[in-house]
């Protein structure tokens, strides 16, 4: 993927009311690379993540995508425009913890709705499209089914399919396998990791240390709105410095032990 | 003794009556979805005195016995200069007391949206045109159905009322045709029965388009 995009986020700072969800987060995300943000439970990731496409506001600091600002024309400005909002939204796909596909319409009607819809292609170019992207997540004989009528994790290819659909160059992923059984989350895994192998740049937030540990080219570890740190899979998943992360990881083999 | 003959002869004048039953609930609903729509959009608005009039007119319109809005209407018309015959009156106050509820039932259709859907809609740069009518209408359309034939059948239900205002409609023809034969349990039952067949045709239209827009 010749024109993945950067990220940078620069001493973001997040408020609802007076508790503050994020505190001053510094983080570069590499054309092409895989981040995977982990932490607790309330730890911001999610927020975070959200503030990458603007869905949640950001109250000071700013996050550039390939050195654009998003939610503001400058740093303390005002509000950027909606349709300027919605255009750099074009070119980052995301991903929910709840598919969140659109239930009235088939897979290949979710998949094809943003093409119709936001590209404005015809008709005949977003189905073709949208039956592309559907093969390449290994859904072409389901094109026809809503998502009603699909398992857990046809449904989270087919909002992955949604999103490539688009040709983003930044792909945002929510907790995407947390909603699944435990069997279905190998085959939403595999397409991300074969996302990722293309080079697609990818921020994930995940509890699947699996994944962090074997796909993911940088992790941070957040922890109450801070990140802690950011480092390669290995410094934070296997020799861990800091406390907290090592509390954290703690959790996570106590309960995989059995 | 209960006389068949009186009973099968309450159905003619009956039935003929009945025409301004369907006339005052069926325009009443249409004009109720119409108004309905833009309370709705009223109660939803970012503007926060639209949202006061929508509140206003939610609780007014609730609050107040449909029988006294009738008589309202009936005697303020004429009082404001508005000299109007005395079935549109009626159909226009049976169809603004049913925006109110109208507008509530999509109010909560609309909430009832998980919010993710519109998160979706927003996160692949649609804009807000395409949201309500691509995602978010659709869905609270279908969902609104079953309350909405509820809303329709307590109006067939409620145009009873408009016999107040001399309007010959079911009720007041069975009122006339009981005067006039002395039979009134025969003629009420037969009333009875019309209100029952119109009302179990519309619960039966009601499921068929539930089974069929059913997602």
């Amino acid at each position: 993927m010749a024109d993945a995009s950067s990220v940078e986020i620069r001493g973001v700072d997040k408020f609802y009311g007076s508790f503050q969800a994020l505190s001053a987060i510094d983080l570069s995300v590499p054309p092409g690379k895989v981040t995977c943000l982990i932490g607790p439970s309330g730890s911001g990731k999610s927020t975070l993540l959200r503030c990458i496409n603007f869905l949640e506001v950001y109250d000071s600091g700013e996050i550039r995508i390939d050195g654009r600002m998003i939610g503001y024309d400058a740093p303390g400005g005002r509000r950027m425009s909606g349709g300027a909002l919605r255009r750099m939204r074009q070119s980052i796909g995301m991903v929910f913890q709840q598919f969140n596909l659109w239930p009235h319409m088939t897979a290949r009607e979710n998949v094809a709705e943003g093409l119709l819809r936001v590209r404005r292609l015809r008709r005949a170019e977003a189905m073709a499209r949208a039956e592309a992207a559907l093969e390449k997540v290994g859904l072409g004989d389901r094109m026809d089914n809503h998502p009603a009528r699909l398992s857990g994790g046809q449904q989270q290819r087919v909002a992955i399919a949604r999103a490539i659909a688009m040709e983003p160059r930044l792909m945002l992923f929510d907790e995407p396998t947390s909603a699944l059984d435990p069997e279905l989350v190998g085959e939403v895994l595999g397409v991300m990791k074969t996302l990722a192998g293309e080079g697609m740049t990818m921020v994930v937030v995940t509890h699947e240390m699996g994944f962090a540990a074997h796909v993911a080219d940088r992790v941070a570890f957040m922890d109450r709105g801070e990140l802690v740190a950011v480092d390669t899979p290995e410094a934070i998943l296997t020799r861990p410095e800091d406390p907290r992360i090592q509390s954290f990881l703690r959790t996570f083999h106590e309960r995989n032990s059995f | 003794m209960f006389s068949i003959q009186a009973f099968l002869d309450s159905f003619g004048p009956l039935l003929w009556a009945a025409r301004y039953t369907l006339l005052v609930s069926g325009l009443g609903i249409a004009l109720g979805l119409v108004l309905g729509a833009l309370v709705c959009a009223a109660a939803l608005s970012r503007w926060r005195a639209a949202r006061f009039v929508a509140a206003l007119w939610v609780s007014f319109l609730r609050g107040v016995p449909l029988l006294v809005q009738l008589l309202l209407m009936y005697y303020l018309l004429p009082v404001i200069g508005i000299n109007v015959p005395a079935i549109v009156a009626a159909v226009v106050t049976v169809g603004i007391c049913a925006s109110a509820y109208i507008s509530e039932i999509w109010r909560g259709a609309i909430g009832a949206l998980p919010p993710g859907q519109s998160e979706a809609a927003v996160a692949v740069g649609m804009n807000n045109r395409d949201l309500w009518t691509r995602i978010i209408l659709p869905q609270a359309v279908v969902m609104s159905l079953p309350a909405l034939v509820n809303e329709l059948i307590l109006l067939v239900k409620a145009s009873s009322l408009v016999s107040l205002v001399g309007i010959m409609e079911v009720t007041r023809a069975s009122q006339a045709q009981a005067a006039t034969t002395f039979r009134p349990l025969e003629v009420y039952i037969a009333a009875a029965c019309i209100y029952l067949l119109i009302n179990l045709c519309l619960a039966g239209l009601g499921r068929y388009l539930e089974h069929r827009m059913a997602v």
